[in-house]
């Protein structure tokens, strides 16, 4: 019998703990249901899921839909079938970013970006300055509107000019986990 | 005195936009008799950002705060939702999925780090209403908050996913912590609605859609203050009321604070050890009777 292995898309979303969870589905719609940002989403979390069990990779990962979730986990504690919807979002985003399909017109990815470089740099984010860094790449006016909120934040001693970094030891002990933790290849 | 290890994460360090809950927490601690021991040199958790675009590394990022809590022992408490979701999530996938354990395992390795899975994560409230209990918080009471009308805004992650504490859409504990204050706890239906969490940077209209639903349903359920225990929640509600007044052309001025400032007022602690001033929407007025 010759091994013809093709990895179908469903194999990929259930190769990331959690993933496997898309089986399961019911479509009972519950999730959209219960979604607070359903209606801004090119389809909804049910629809997602079911384009997703159908293959159509493209269209799935180039959507904006889990980019607009929230991490609210409505979805997941009203689920009749249990499934870490949340969980499954991020899976997509996940392989979304790892395929370059992410979808344009939403910043949200170039977001996620720029907070996780301070983690590798200093281990610890700087409101501040991510947001600073978010604005002049996306949308430099935009940085000139927020400018009264962060005059408010920063009279107020919410937020610092200051990056608050970890020791110079752990940052070398924060990034030699994480290269061992990446250099897995990108596959479970 | 009961011992805790603590992760403060970014949002209640010293240059964090909630650091007025990590003071009001310790001054809290004072009062309650617990000692909160900071983990050393924690590190950032990684949030959704980290998870969603390093789905290996995110596992192992928040394995070194709980290796490192667990050289201290004890429970360890994570004020912010999010902190708190993503170690005892971290938790959960070690135990459920043996290929999670072994690369973090590894990637701690590389570190000179090991992890055995012992950590509890817990949050503040849950250790205070279930450690200490209502009976003593009431009984630590100065000056009762009678006459105050307070919407108790769990928010998401502070009762989702599951954690078996209370209802997770319509939760109690801490408005009967209120009540143990001699306050009064509204009713408040979107009590853990979300706020737009992160997104209120990159989906700026969608989240002030959702803070402006919260402002409508605490103000029009009569509350004077809101109440919280996440610093994103308290962030977003507190900071962006002023964006949500311009767009709605609404003239809301709820002050937004961390329940353990309110703790604090009854405790009859030094407002300024209590970051009162932090807070962008003016709290002064509302809490004029007792402080």
């Amino acid at each position: 019998m010759p091994e013809a292995k093709t990895t179908t898309f469903i194999d990929e979303i259930c190769a990331i703990p959690g993933g496997e969870d898309i089986k399961v589905c019911i479509q009972c719609g519950t999730c959209t249901a219960s979604c607070p940002t359903a209606d801004r989403m090119d389809c909804s979390p049910s629809h997602l899921i079911a384009m997703a069990r159908a293959g159509m990779r493209e269209e799935v990962l180039s959507a904006n839909s889990m980019w607009l979730c929230l991490s609210c986990y409505l979805c997941v504690v009203r689920c009749p079938r249990d499934i870490k919807i949340t969980r499954l979002m991020h899976v997509l985003e996940s392989l979304s970013a790892r395929s370059r399909l992410s979808n344009k017109r939403t910043t949200t990815p170039r977001m996620y970006k720029g907070f996780n470089k301070f983690i590798i740099r200093g281990g610890r984010i700087s409101e501040l300055w991510m947001m600073v860094g978010y604005y002049l790449r996306t949308n430099p006016l935009k940085a000139l509107g927020m400018l009264p909120i962060a005059v408010s934040l920063f009279l107020h001693k919410r937020i610092s000019l200051k990056i608050d970094k970890m020791k110079p030891e752990g940052i070398k002990q924060l990034n030699a986990i994480i290269d061992k933790a990446e250099s897995s290849g990108g596959t479970w | 005195m009961k011992q805790y290890s603590y992760f403060p994460g970014c949002g209640l360090s010293p240059e964090g936009f909630g650091r007025a809950f990590d003071w009001s927490i310790k001054g809290v601690n004072k009062v309650l008799d617990l000692e909160f021991k900071e983990i050393p040199d924690w590190n950032c958790c990684g949030t959704v950002p980290y998870d969603t675009l390093h789905e290996h590394a995110s596992f192992a990022v928040c394995a070194r705060n709980l290796a490192l809590a667990e050289q201290i022992g004890g429970d360890l408490v994570a004020p912010c939702s999010s902190c708190y979701v993503f170690l005892s999530r971290t938790n959960q996938y070690i135990h459920e999925y043996a290929k999670v354990k072994k690369e973090v395992e590894d990637a701690l390795a590389a570190g000179g780090l090991a992890y055995h899975g012992k950590v509890k994560v817990r949050k503040v409230l849950d250790v205070y209403v279930n450690d200490v209990g209502y009976d003593v918080i009431a009984a630590k009471v100065k000056k009762s908050l009678e006459g105050l009308k307070v919407a108790c805004y769990y928010g998401c992650q502070e009762v989702r996913p599951i954690f078996g504490r209370d209802h997770p859409e319509n939760p109690k504990y801490m408005d009967k912590l209120v009540k143990a204050l001699g306050a009064e706890a509204v009713n408040f239906p979107l009590k853990s609605a979300c706020c737009g969490g992160s997104l209120i940077i990159s989906e700026e209209d969608a989240s002030l859609e959702l803070i402006k639903k919260l402002l409508d349903s605490a103000v029009s359920n009569g509350a004077e203050v809101m109440i919280t225990g996440c610093p994103l929640c308290q962030l977003n509600v507190d900071a962006y009321q002023a964006m949500v007044n311009r767009k709605y052309k609404t003239d809301y001025h709820l002050p937004i604070l961390f329940f353990t400032q309110l703790m604090g007022v009854a405790f009859g602690l030094d407002e300024k050890d209590l970051g009162l001033k932090t807070s962008i929407v003016p709290v002064k007025k509302a809490l004029a009777k007792f402080i």
